[in-house]
């Protein structure tokens, strides 16, 4: 079955170098040294991306990030409470915006 | 798996490591038998309560024959539940007698069956090393691997095992914790998740122990066909491939490890003794045949599950190798 998204297009990411090279090197070097051990663990790292991943609905992103996160050594459980910080602030994000709505409707209203 | 994926050797040679030989045998690692009092979903020896395989006190006595004749340092116990070979108690006793420090795998709820519970006793006696499997700290994850109510048993034979001193600081008493992972993705940082073990099953349950290892999931065994039935094989094989360490290439336990069979048979690791791979040609392949010249200088033999040992931090008997 033809799909938009499949799952062994994840192994072929670097094949984007192609056309532009140089491109591709200074997005792998920072994106390496933005997941490197620093002020965040690598596991902290690895938890908010996963959580970003859901925001942005990244298919790919969701399986590697699943993966990193056991990998560093987080749980279901903690993997979860990442993934509802995400849906909180994109729920979050979409109710207060009731705000402008509130505005705009009293505007126009009588 | 062979003809799908690079060989071994092919990435040996890429990091000048190859041909991998032995260095010398510092430990004798003897699988008592296939025998367990459980059918865990991640064990590669396929052990479980129905398997007969047991070793023999013939052979046994071959290998304290050895351990006697060459001074082996260390005796590592196996299995399957090693505890549940009738000679094991008198195999122990004669390991320790002969000056040889014994460690000794546990699955840990065997030790709360009925006949076994005089073993922590026995342990402490004999200043025996434990090494016990606990791959996490939650209940549901735990008995998804390992079977329901595992969780709960290992807990109380744990509480048992501090309560005479094993795993309490200044005991002299070493407890040490297996970690493996619950699924097809490679162990965390061992000292990274060795802390949460620490902090955890103190929080939880009052627990502590000495250190945790941290152990890759090898490719081989009821793991093998868990990777097979659930489309995770090719995956698997790719992440343990991608990430080859030359550093825990150069540091994998078959360089002074030797693995016996509960049959007396000779293996490099107890991987090869479930892959069916004896010692190499021109080294003795049974205990009986035992020549240590021969054995220390063998050239080891690979297959595609020799990955498991190099991915990362490596993964030995003893954890993170690099």
């Amino acid at each position: 079955m033809e799909t938009y998204y499949n799952p062994e297009d994840l192994a072929k990411f670097s094949s984007i170098s192609e056309g532009a090279p140089e491109l591709w090197k200074k997005f792998s070097q920072w994106y390496g040294a933005v997941f490197a051990e620093g002020a965040l663990t690598e596991r902290e790292k690895a938890l908010i991306a996963l959580a970003v991943a859901h925001a942005v609905q990244c298919p790919y992103c969701i399986d590697a990030y699943t993966q990193s996160c056991f990998e560093k050594g987080s749980n279901k459980e903690q993997m979860t409470e990442a993934i509802h910080v995400a849906a909180a602030i994109k729920g979050g994000a979409a109710l207060v915006h009731g705000v402008q709505m509130k505005n705009a409707a009293d505007k126009i209203g009588l | 798996m062979e003809s799908i994926f690079k060989s071994f050797d092919d990435a040996l040679k890429e990091s000048s490591l190859f041909p991998l030989t032995a260095k010398r045998i510092s430990v004798l690692q003897i699988n008592m038998g296939r025998l367990c009092n459980l059918a865990c979903r991640h064990c590669h020896v396929d052990a479980g309560p129905a398997r007969k395989e047991i070793m023999s006190k013939e052979t046994l006595e071959a290998c304290l024959e050895v351990i006697k004749a060459h001074g082996i340092p260390v005796a590592d116990l196996t299995g399957g539940a090693p505890e549940m070979n009738p000679d094991y108690m008198q195999f122990v006793k004669s390991c320790v007698d002969a000056g040889c420090r014994v460690k000794t795998r546990t699955n840990l709820s065997i030790l709360t069956e009925d006949g076994y519970t005089d073993l922590p006793s026995f342990f402490a006696e004999n200043k025996i090393e434990v090494i016990a499997s606990l791959p996490y700290f939650l209940e549901e994850t735990t008995d998804r691997q390992r079977g329901k109510g595992v969780f709960a048993s290992s807990i109380e034979a744990l509480k048992n095992l501090n309560s005479i001193g094993y795993g309490v600081e200044g005991s002299g008493l070493e407890l040490n914790l297996v970690f493996n992972p619950c699924g097809a993705f490679l162990p965390p940082q061992q000292k990274a998740i060795e802390a949460d073990f620490k902090r955890e099953l103190k929080k939880r349950y009052g627990v502590s122990f000495s250190s945790l290892y941290t152990i890759t999931n090898m490719p081989v065994g009821r793991f093998l066909d868990f990777l097979k039935q659930s489309g995770n094989l090719r995956g698997y094989m790719e992440k343990l491939q991608s990430s080859y360490n030359p550093s825990a290439a150069s540091n994998v336990m078959c360089g002074e490890t030797l693995s016996v069979g509960w049959d007396g048979s000779l293996y490099d690791c107890d991987f090869n003794q479930m892959a069916g791979l004896k010692c190499g040609p021109g080294s003795p392949i049974h205990i009986k045949h035992f020549d240590r010249l021969k054995l220390e200088s063998r050239r080891i033999v690979t297959g595609a599950h020799c990955f498991g040992c190099t991915a990362g931090a490596g993964s030995s008997c003893t954890g993170a190798v690099s």
